[in-house]
Parts: structure tokens; C-alpha cells; sequence
């Protein structure tokens, strides 16, 4: 029944003397769809971007499908991963960024088409065929032609979505997907994320603040607050039944307004 | 034969250092003087004005430096006896006034630029305080463009230093031109020109700091920024 | 006589006409130390701009150091530098090429901030979603990073250009042909400073305005599709 595909063992990351995480224990199974949550400057984000190596690690090992993620070699002589290792591992992941970061100089097919092409090799009749698929699912084949800055905030977040989509990664990551978007466009990228959760059996990890969405596509939602889980469950007890004093006053303070 | 050594050349170059100190601090005080009358004139409402303005600037600087110096000091006085003044100049008075308009061509677009990236909210608001035209100019939209303007500045007086170094050419004694005497003189180009490349950029290291300490004393009322 | 052409005095406007050749003859030289000087700088520059980022101190404050000096000194000096110096170590060049390199030298210095700023201007958020799409290092940097950078380099690049030709008249002090140095030998000789200096100044503000206008036309030509440039 668990089958860890994301394994944090002991993580710290610290930038000077800011500890960011610190004893940082956390696994995800394959297929399990995950919800961080916590204040801000918790450490939500940075959990994502080691996994996308975009922060490397200060301490400890993250495994990703039995494999250490910062690090290569033999066990008991692990030392920092080099960039073809990283390349390697980056295969397995895929992530949406808070601000979408959709290349402004191509269109949008050519967004999507363009690591399929030069990364995996694919031709480009393939990887436009998977960009018109994807483009159909989140609901923008008639955008293809289009550049990014002619598009609103939620159609580019979809986009975004289906970039990440186009590279078949088995671990999918969000981070705060819906924060940079108007209210009125929240839904339409929450929708693509939760048609996502319920069809595939992909690995989902995400960082929001939008409670009820977070309810429901988790299987379990983690509550992190300085540097480390303070408590993780179902979504139906963490949110209505919190054990731990920290949840309490967080969830408070988020489902008041 | 020469048995001069780096020693006996410092009183000489600093001889002409001090010079180039005098030459860049008028021409820098009296080109921001001309750059934000210029700047300001090519803002004007008055078409004669904007059209002076516009000229002057366009044609400082789409010249060379060198050429306004040579035009000032070989051609002006042809131009002075032809109409009956005498508008031959000294050559440092030639120097200061070349630079001066040069850096105050450059200068007016500075100006200009940082005046009108005031929002048109500050204009509003002057407006809606019924303040004039004037007083919107001086009490609004001059102390929040003159922080803007000074890193600009800052590299236009250290341009302003280098280009005096060409005023030597129209025999005035700045350092540029003790240099040359020296080298005619010694034939001992290497530490020379070292010496003077050196002291040419320590002169620039100190006005850059001046500056900087001016721009952040003028922009002290402001947020820090990262 | 210059270059073969003679001069005509009877009045100012004869000489105009009679000393245009010989003047477009020095233009000629400009424009090819303008070139060649910008050249020099375009890859000098780079180089410059690569150390400055290296990510060992060792490497990047020398760097950094140098590219100051470079900018902070006069071009005049550095030219008499190199003129009066290389010879010493046994490198003899020919004062054209002497005075282009000078030149180069100057300018890479700021050519290397115009590198750098462009490229620091690309948001991070698009290194990094390049790094979640497994784009390799050079990738990232040739496809993601340049092609936003450029729109933001080449007008900057332009304004150089224009700086460049119009400092190539300090190349006269070390014998170069160039139109400024054509223009007072024309002076010398006919003890007429007025005619000559005057159409050096004019030909000057036609070069720049056409320089100008060639910076635009390229600028417009480039594509930039939705690339926030501020």
C-alpha cells in the first residue's frame, strides 16, 4: 500500500542564518495527491523547489523514486549530485510556478512543444500533436497561435499546466498556482487542477492558501510551520478536528475570512 | 638622457592634475546649470523656446566633442571678425565652454527624461491643489526627478573628467598635457602614462564618491530600496 | 592638395565644394575605425562580462576591477598608452589599428555592462521554468535567456555604436587620417578653420542622425513578441 516515490529524510535548508526547513521528515506516495499548507515564510515553497531543484539542500536526503535527489554515489559516500544526475531526476518532475513563467518570446504551442522537442527528443509533429491534446484538455486548442501576453492570467496559468504536462512527469508540483490570478479566474485553473487529481494517477504536491480547494482534491493535507510538519492527516480531520494548538490558530485565522 | 624617476614626475603631473580638477568641477557645475535650462526649455510651452532648446541639444550632441573644441577655438573667431567681435577665447576658457555645452546636451535629455517620468498622478494632485504651473515645476516635480537624475549625473562628471583630458590638444596644461611634455622630454612613456592613467582614475573613484554622497543626500526623503 | 584633390579659395562656398572629397576620404577612416573599434569592444566585452560572472571571486574582481579602470580613464591617455608602450615590447602596429583597438578596449568596458544588465533584466522565474522543463544549462541560456535579453541589448548596443564614431577624432593625435584630423590640416593650409570644421560638424550630425535612425529600424526589426521591456 505505500509506495514512497517522494522521501525528505532529516532535510534542513538554511540561506545564512535563516533556517528555512530544519529536521524536515515528509513523505509522499505514488499516485497521492498532497496539499501543503501554513503561514507564510513556513518553508511550503522551498519544499517544492528542492524537489524541482531549484534550492538544493543543506542537510539531510530527498529521495525521489528510491533515488537521492541532491546527491549520487553509494550509500554511506554520498556526495553532491552533479548536473547530468539532476537532469536525470528532473525527468521524473514537473512543476506550475506562481507567476506561470511562460517563455514571452513563443507562442504558445511552441511553449509546449519546446522541451518535448530539445529534451526528449520527440519530433515535432509528435510534440505538436501532445500540445494540441493538452491544449484541447485545459480548454485553449483555439490559443495555440497566440503569444502569452494576449492571454489572461488564468488562460496562462492552463498554459503553464499543460507545459508541464507535455513531459509526461510522474510528479507533478504546484506552487500557490492560484495566487497571482484575479478572483474570477481562479476557478477556471482550479478546475483543470482538480480534472487533473481525479483522472490521472499522477503524483500531485501543492502549495495553497485556498482552503476549501485544498480540501478537496488532498488525499492528506501537511500543515508545516517552522521549518517542519507540525501535523498531517485526511482533510476531513485536519481541517475539522486539528489536534495540534498551531493548526488550530492558523486554520482559524485563514477560514475566517 | 634622462635619470628622472617616477618621484621627479609627481609634482609635475600633479601640477596638471590640478587643472583637470579645476577644468571638470566648472565644466560639471556649469553644464548642470545648462542642462536644466535646456532640459527644461525643450519642455516649454513656447514653440521658439523648445525650438532653441531642441537644436542646441540635438546638435551637442551629435557632434564630436573634439570638433565643438576645435570649431570653438580655430573657427568661432573667424566667424567673431566677420561680424565684428572679437570672439577669440583662451584656450581654457575654450576648454570650459566646450565642455560645458557638450556635457550640457547630455545633460538636458537627463533632465528632460526624469522630469517627465513624474506620474501624471503628482501632476493631478498639483492640480487639484490649484498649485501653478511654477509651483508644480519647483515644488513637485523637481524634487522627485532630481533623485533619478543623479545616477546619470554621476557618470556624466566622470565622462566630463575624461573629456578633459582633450583640451590638452588645444594647449591648455591639465594632466593629459603634462604627460605629453614629460614623455617628449623623458621618452619614458610606460611609467608616465601609467602614473597618469592612475591618477586619472583615482580623480574618477572621488568624484564618484562625491556623488554618490550628493544623490543620496538629495534622495534622502526616500523609501530605501533594494 | 590633399589626396590628390586641390582646393579652390576664391571664396567660402568654392572651398566647400572643392575640400567635400577630400572630406568624405576622412569620413571613409571614421566609419572604418568606428567598426572595427565596435567589433573589437563587441567581443572584448563579451569576454569581459563572462569573467565578471564567474562565480570564483579570483576571477570575477580582477574582472571587475579592470572593466572600472578601463571605463574610468580617459580615451586619450589609453590610446598614447598603447601607442607610445606596445612599440617598447617590440609590438609595432600601424596607428589605425592602434587607435581601433584603443577603442575597442574603452568601450568593452561598457559594452560588458550592456551584457550584463540584459541579461540580469531576464526574470529568474524563467530560468527556473526552464529548469522544471529539463532544458540542459546551454539551452536555457541560448534559448530562453538570449532571445529576451537581445531586444533589451540592442538599442544600447546602438547608442555605443554612435559614442564610438564620435571619439574616433581623438585618433588624430596619433597620425590617424580621420575626417577631424583632415578637417585642420585643410585649416593649416588654406588659414580657412571656419569652412572645413563647420562641414565636419555637419557631416557629423547627418552620420548620427542616420546612426539613429538605422538603431530604430533595427530595434522595430527584432522580434520581441510580448517581452516586457520596461
Amino acid at each position: 500500500m505505500t509506495d514512497p516515490i517522494i522521501k525528505f529524510e532529516n532535510v534542513a535548508k538554511r540561506f545564512g542564518d535563516i533556517r528555512v526547513l530544519e529536521g524536515l521528515d515528509f513523505t509522499v506516495n505514488r499516485g497521492e495527491k498532497v496539499t501543503i499548507i501554513g503561514p507564510s515564510g513556513s518553508g511550503k515553497s522551498t519544499i517544492l523547489r528542492i524537489l524541482m531543484t531549484l534550492e538544493d539542500v543543506s542537510d539531510g536526503i530527498v529521495w525521489v523514486d528510491g533515488t537521492p535527489l541532491w546527491h549520487e554515489g553509494a550509500a554511506g559516500a554520498l556526495k553532491p549530485a552533479g548536473e547530468a544526475h539532476l537532469h536525470k531526476m528532473r525527468t521524473k518532475l514537473g512543476m506550475v510556478f506562481q507567476s506561470f513563467n511562460l517563455f514571452p518570446h513563443m507562442s504558445i504551442l511552441r511553449n509546449i512543444t519546446e522541451a518535448p522537442v530539445q529534451v526528449l527528443g520527440l519530433s515535432k509533429p509528435d510534440a505538436r500533436a501532445r500540445a494540441m491534446d493538452l491544449l484541447e484538455m485545459v480548454g485553449l486548442a483555439d490559443q495555440a497561435g497566440k503569444f502569452p501576453h494576449q492571454l489572461s492570467g488564468g488562460q496562462q496559468q492552463r498554459v503553464a499546466i499543460a507545459r508541464a504536462l507535455a513531459m509526461r512527469p510522474e510528479i507533478l508540483l504546484f506552487d500557490e498556482p492560484t495566487s497571482a490570478l484575479d478572483p474570477e479566474l481562479v476557478g477556471e485553473v482550479q478546475e483543470v487542477i482538480r480534472k487533473l487529481a481525479e483522472e490521472h494517477d499522477l503524483t500531485m504536491l501543492l502549495v495553497t492558501h485556498e482552503m476549501r480547494f485544498a480540501r478537496e482534491i488532498s488525499d492528506r493535507v501537511c500543515f508545516i510551520d517552522a521549518g517542519a510538519i507540525r501535523e498531517q492527516g485526511p482533510p476531513e480531520d485536519l481541517f475539522t478536528n486539528p489536534k495540534e494548538a498551531r493548526t488550530q490558530q492558523f486554520l482559524q485565522a485563514v477560514l475566517a475570512d | 638622457m634622462n635619470d628622472m624617476t617616477w618621484l621627479d614626475y609627481l609634482p609635475v603631473l600633479a601640477q596638471g592634475a590640478w587643472v583637470t580638477v579645476q577644468l571638470t568641477f566648472w565644466s560639471t557645475i556649469l553644464g548642470a546649470v545648462v542642462a536644466f535650462g535646456a532640459g527644461l526649455g525643450k519642455l516649454s510651452r513656447s514653440r521658439i523656446l523648445r525650438g532653441v532648446c531642441i537644436s542646441y541639444i540635438e546638435v551637442f550632441r551629435g557632434t564630436s566633442l573634439l570638433v565643438q573644441l576645435f570649431w570653438l577655438y580655430f573657427a568661432l573667431p573667424i566667424v567673431g571678425e566677420a561680424i565684428g567681435f572679437n570672439l577669440r577665447m583662451p584656450p581654457v576658457t575654450a576648454g570650459i565652454v566646450a565642455l560645458t555645452l557638450n556635457i550640457g546636451a547630455y545633460g538636458a535629455e537627463v533632465v528632460r527624461g526624469a522630469v517627465q517620468a513624474v506620474t501624471v498622478q503628482q501632476y493631478e494632485a498639483a492640480r487639484a491643489l490649484n498649485f501653478t504651473p511654477r509651483q508644480t515645476l519647483w515644488r513637485v516635480a523637481l524634487p522627485q526627478a532630481l533623485p533619478e537624475m543623479m545616477p546619470t549625473f554621476d557618470n556624466l562628471a566622470v565622462q566630463n573628467l575624461k573629456d578633459t583630458a582633450l583640451v590638452s590638444l588645444i594647449t591648455l596644461g591639465d594632466l593629459a598635457m603634462r604627460a605629453e611634455q614629460l614623455r617628449n622630454y623623458t621618452q619614458d612613456s610606460a611609467t608616465i602614462y601609467s602614473m597618469a592613467l592612475v591618477m586619472y582614475f583615482g580623480m574618477a573613484l572621488v568624484l564618484t564618491t562625491l556623488m554618490r554622497a550628493l544623490g543620496a543626500m538629495i534622495g534622502r526623503w526616500r523609501p530605501a530600496r533594494r | 592638395m590633399l589626396f590628390g584633390f586641390e582646393w579652390d579659395t576664391t571664396n567660402g562656398w568654392t572651398l566647400a565644394v572643392s575640400i567635400l572629397p577630400i572630406l568624405l576620404l576622412g569620413l571613409w577612416v571614421t566609419l572604418k575605425a568606428t567598426v572595427l573599434g565596435f567589433a573589437i569592444a563587441m567581443v572584448l566585452g563579451l569576454v569581459l562580462a563572462a569573467l565578471k560572472a564567474a562565480p570564483s571571486r579570483l576571477v570575477s574582481w580582477p574582472a571587475r576591477a579592470v572593466s572600472e579602470f578601463l571605463r574610468d580613464t580617459p580615451l586619450l591617455i589609453q590610446l598614447f598608452f598603447l601607442y607610445y608602450v606596445l612599440p617598447e615590447f617590440g609590438l609595432v602596429l600601424p596607428a589605425f589599428l592602434t587607435g581601433a583597438i584603443a577603442l575597442g578596449l574603452q568601450y568593452s568596458a561598457y559594452l560588458s555592462e550592456v551584457y550584463r544588465a540584459g541579461i540580469e533584466a531576464v526574470p529568474r522565474g524563467q530560468t527556473e521554468a526552464a529548469v522544471a522543463l529539463n532544458l540542459t544549462p546551454a539551452r536555457r541560456f541560448s534559448r530562453i535567456v538570449v532571445p529576451q535579453a537581445i531586444p533589451r541589448i540592442v538599442p544600447a548596443m546602438g547608442n555605443y555604436l554612435v559614442s564610438i564614431m564620435k571619439d574616433v577624432p581623438v585618433l588624430s593625435v596619433v597620425t590617424v587620417l580621420e575626417m577631424l584630423n583632415v578637417a585642420t590640416i585643410i585649416g593649416d593650409r588654406t588659414f580657412n578653420y571656419l569652412v572645413p570644421l563647420t562641414m565636419v560638424g555637419g557631416l557629423y550630425l547627418i552620420m548620427t542622425l542616420l546612426a539613429a535612425q538605422g538603431v530604430r529600424l533595427l530595434d522595430r526589426a527584432l522580434p520581441k513578441t510580448g517581452i516586457p521591456l520596461k
